[in-house]
């Protein structure tokens, strides 16, 4: 009983901080924001077990936004470093917060490596279809027609398909929102934090600044109209041939997560000598 | 130039050197490792190196061991036994395995013209048809034929062997030991014969005093090795690794270990990864560490300059190899220093330090994780191919209490300040589940509290917080060796030590003191500590393996030298040798 009353405490003011986000006004993020301590508030663990990790760009701002421990680290190693510390400190839930341009451009080897690798914690990634912080140059997401000072015209490259490439990279759960319904996100999040091994969501987060056109997502998107698979070939197709504005957990696997047991250890370490005596 | 006394000769002959060759796949290097193993049991000490060509299989091998009653530290400059399992492509060594007159070499008949540097030695050549004789029996082996020669003719008893073929070779079954001791027999009884010509050449090994076994216990490690048990002893318990050569072995060494005291290994998908997963790791409380090598260390860099500036504990231990870019992979070269210690962007100051020797690998890797964690910031540990990859007969390392200890946050008291401007630097760390004090290392400039900040106030007062911790720290005596006390002083930093105590012996049995300084501590610098050791010196001889000089240019950078300076550096793969520092001091009157 007393579990459920502590989960009852929990607010989501709990989880929000009170440095004020550098992001402009209008920006998708500050749902996203909303979304996460929502999502923890009903999770009802304690903010200090939670870490918000991210690398460099608008989005990964957010870990100082929550009361949370966080680290903003370098530009696009986001999921290592979280590697390192969900592995030896297992107990701890980490969710890993990452854009379009920090996740799939320069983090785009680690995303896959993470998806393989399993270990469990959750992947949100805001997904904007530009690199604002640095003021509108095209993103791996971006439509190839989409005119930036950086690419004249458009780049006139086919846009990378990250709900694919984490479905064939092995993530255990794959789920698309839009950050302009943070009920649902919140509650995709609480289930992504509790499935094990790597959760995946992309979340639609509309710049406003320098993509005013992505005003438009909140007519575009809409819940998917079949339910979630945990067969990773059905799960292909369907991610394949949508619109790309599905929303809601797409695919639900089964893999184990990774994780060596640490924290145990058989020996001491005087023993290792041994390797070494004649 | 003096003649070099009688002392000195007896001093040469104190160690003995074998060098045996062959294609890859001959077995050299086995019969090089059984050979110091079988030695080093019967109380010598000693040191193999291997040497091999850039190919992953094939190609060429060499393996080069020096044997001694004392700690052995560095090859010597010439062989005094060659043995060719075949001649191949021994042509590919080149200089590094320098022979002389009174060197004697084993020649197969069936192996091939020896390389043109025998002759142009002078030495004496001895047919001995090592592959005829493994023939003759049943799943003989050259490699172990020429091991019996050079156990013979470094004067080990025959009786060394069997122990240690069945220790070895006990996953390969009873024949396998059987048909190896026929082939050790078979040597001995070859290399008699060379021995029956009288000449004092042979029995090389008679002429040092007899091996006793040491009541110390004797180890037989190699530098990558002593490195991961240093950093287990100093609290490692993460680990993130990259293959990368010449620092593979030590991760490969710490991946079951690490398991049995409780830690972790990740393989890494790169060595970006492999330092941010070391980051997070230690971020979470856990002492870390990861290994590579130049190619590495250069991806590694921007997250050093992140454990700067969020100040997470970190070691990286660098194996340097010949640079620029992919450069020598196989060979040992100092030239990773300015790197090490310039290489991130801003004003990052964090550790360096260098081990001096295969066991002092063990120390200063311990010591390296135990100054990380204390002073929470990273240290750099540079290695090199040559202590890396080379395996010593050493006296067991005592015990040092080095052990991380890292100044942790409380859950009382007032608002946490991460980065409070504490006596000493150091501010105490909260880890991730300790209530009340969630803060977000970050690696934009930040305030007291770790909150991102452009303001010139709080910029300014992290930077000197993040200087004064390091430079305000008492290092102890353990920043540089000091021994000696002649107005002559050899400089010089790494694997180079060895020669130089070598070479500084050396010119003492000549009649000249020189002093040695050997930094441990390369950042931040110690000028008043090196500027008391260098009092009053009037020739100060800097020595180093790089092509670039950047040792004697980190020195003028800190210190101001007295007196008068040269400089003996020299790129990779060629090892400086003892004999070029001790003609450099001998010839500087």
């Amino acid at each position: 009983m007393s579990v459920v009353d502590m989960r009852l405490a929990r607010k989501p003011a709990d989880y929000k901080s009170d440095i004020k986000p550098v992001w402009c006004p209008g920006c998708g993020d500050y749902h996203v924001l909303l979304s996460f301590t929502r999502a923890f508030a009903e999770l009802g663990v304690p903010p200090e077990n939670i870490v918000v990790v991210s690398g460099i760009g608008c989005s990964s701002r957010i870990p100082a936004y929550t009361n949370c421990y966080g680290f903003h680290g370098v530009h696009g190693r986001s999921l290592a470093l979280a590697a390192g510390l969900k592995v030896m400190r297992p107990e701890l839930k980490v969710v890993v917060a990452s854009g379009d341009g920090d996740g799939y451009s320069i983090g785009g080897n680690h995303f896959l490596h993470a998806c393989r690798r399993n270990i469990d914690m959750t992947y949100v990634v805001m997904d904007n279809h530009i690199y604002g912080m640095t003021k509108g140059q095209p993103s791996p997401t971006t439509e190839p027609e989409f005119d930036t000072a950086l690419s004249p015209g458009g780049t006139g490259l086919r846009p990378f398909h990250p709900l694919v490439i984490a479905l064939a990279s092995g993530a255990n759960f794959v789920a698309r929102c839009f950050s302009g319904e943070p009920n649902e996100t919140a509650s995709i999040l609480v289930e992504a934090i509790n499935h094990p091994g790597f959760s995946f969501i992309e979340i639609l987060s509309p710049c406003v600044t320098f993509r005013p056109d992505e005003r438009e997502w909140k007519n575009l998107v809409h819940p998917a109209s079949v339910a979630t698979t945990n067969d990773p070939a059905k799960a292909a197709r369907r991610l394949m041939t949508d619109d790309g504005f599905n929303t809601g957990i797409l695919y639900r696997g089964e893999r184990k997560p990774y994780q060596p047991p640490v924290g145990r250890p058989q020996v001491d370490v005087s023993e290792l000598e041994r390797d070494f005596e004649l | 130039m003096l003649a070099p006394t009688k002392e000195a000769r007896m001093r040469h002959r104190q160690s003995v050197s074998v060098a045996i060759v062959g294609s890859g796949g001959a077995g050299a290097l086995t019969a090089g490792n059984f050979l110091l193993e079988a030695a080093s049991a019967a109380g010598w000490q000693g040191l193999i190196s291997r040497t091999v060509g850039p190919q992953i299989r094939g190609g060429e091998a060499a393996a080069l061991v020096r044997l001694s009653t004392r700690a052995v530290e560095c090859m010597p400059e010439r062989f005094d036994i060659l043995i060719g399992l075949d001649w191949a492509n021994a042509h590919r060594f080149g200089a590094e395995i320098e022979i002389g007159p009174e060197s004697l070499v084993i020649s197969d008949p069936r192996g091939g013209e020896p390389p043109p540097v025998v002759a142009t030695a002078g030495a004496r050549v001895v047919e001995i048809p090592m592959k005829d004789m493994a023939k003759a029996i049943p799943e003989g082996r050259p490699n172990m034929i020429a091991l019996g020669i050079a156990g013979h003719l470094v004067g080990l008893g025959a009786d060394t062997w069997l122990a240690l073929l069945e220790k070895r070779l006990a996953d390969k079954g009873a024949d396998a030991v059987e048909a190896s001791w026929a082939a050790i027999e078979a040597g001995y009884h070859a290399a008699m014969s060379c021995d029956a010509g009288g000449e004092s050449r042979t029995g090389l090994g008679r002429n040092l005093a007899t091996p006793k076994r040491s009541a110390a216990r004797r180890w037989l490690i190699s530098g990558n090795e002593a490195a991961a048990l240093g950093a287990i002893r100093g609290g490692v318990r993460f680990a993130a690794a990259y293959p990368i050569t010449p620092a593979t072995e030590l991760l490969e060494w710490l991946a079951p270990n690490l398991a049995k005291v409780g830690g972790a290994l990740l393989q890494a998908e790169d060595e970006l990864a492999a330092i941010n997963m070391t980051i997070g790791a230690s971020f979470g409380g856990a002492p870390a560490l990861t290994a590579t090598s130049g190619p590495g260390l250069s991806l590694m860099i921007e997250a050093l300059g992140l454990a700067t500036a969020a100040e997470i504990p970190v070691v990286v231990i660098d194996v340097m190899r010949g640079g620029p870019s992919t450069g020598i992979p196989t060979k040992s070269e100092q030239a990773d220093l300015n790197i090490a210690i310039y290489g991130c962007h801003g004003d990052a100051p964090h550790l360096v330090v260098a081990p001096q020797s295969i066991g002092d690998c063990l120390f200063t890797t311990q010591w390296a994780t135990y100054l990380a964690e204390t002073l929470q910031s990273p240290a750099i540990v540079l290695s090199d191919q040559f202590m890396g990859q080379a395996r010593a007969s050493i006296e067991r390392p005592a015990d040092v209490t080095f052990i991380g200890q890292r100044l942790q946050a409380t859950d009382t008291g007032e608002a946490y300040m991460r980065y409070a401007i504490a006596a000493g630097g150091v501010s105490p760390m909260a880890l991730p589940g300790m209530p009340g004090r969630q803060y977000t290392a970050d690696g934009l400039t930040h305030t007291v509290h770790g909150t991102p900040t452009s303001n010139e106030r709080d910029h300014n007062m992290q930077l000197d917080k993040r200087r004064d911790k390091l430079t305000q720290f008492n290092y102890g005596d353990h920043w540089a060796t000091h021994q000696g006390d002649g107005d002559i002083a050899v400089v010089t930093w790494g694997s180079l030590t060895g020669t130089a105590r070598e070479a500084i012996g050396r010119a003492a049995n000549d009649g000249v003191e020189a002093t040695l300084l050997a930094l441990r501590l390369l950042y931040p610098a110690q000028p008043e500590r090196l500027v008391a050791a260098l009092d009053g010196k009037k020739r100060i001889l800097v020595v180093e393996q790089s092509h670039g000089a950047q040792f004697y240019r980190y020195l003028r950078a800190y210190y101001d030298l007295p007196g008068e300076v040269r400089v003996l550096n020299r790129a990779g793969p060629l090892p400086i040798r003892a004999a070029e520092i001790h003609r450099a001091i001998m010839e500087w009157r």
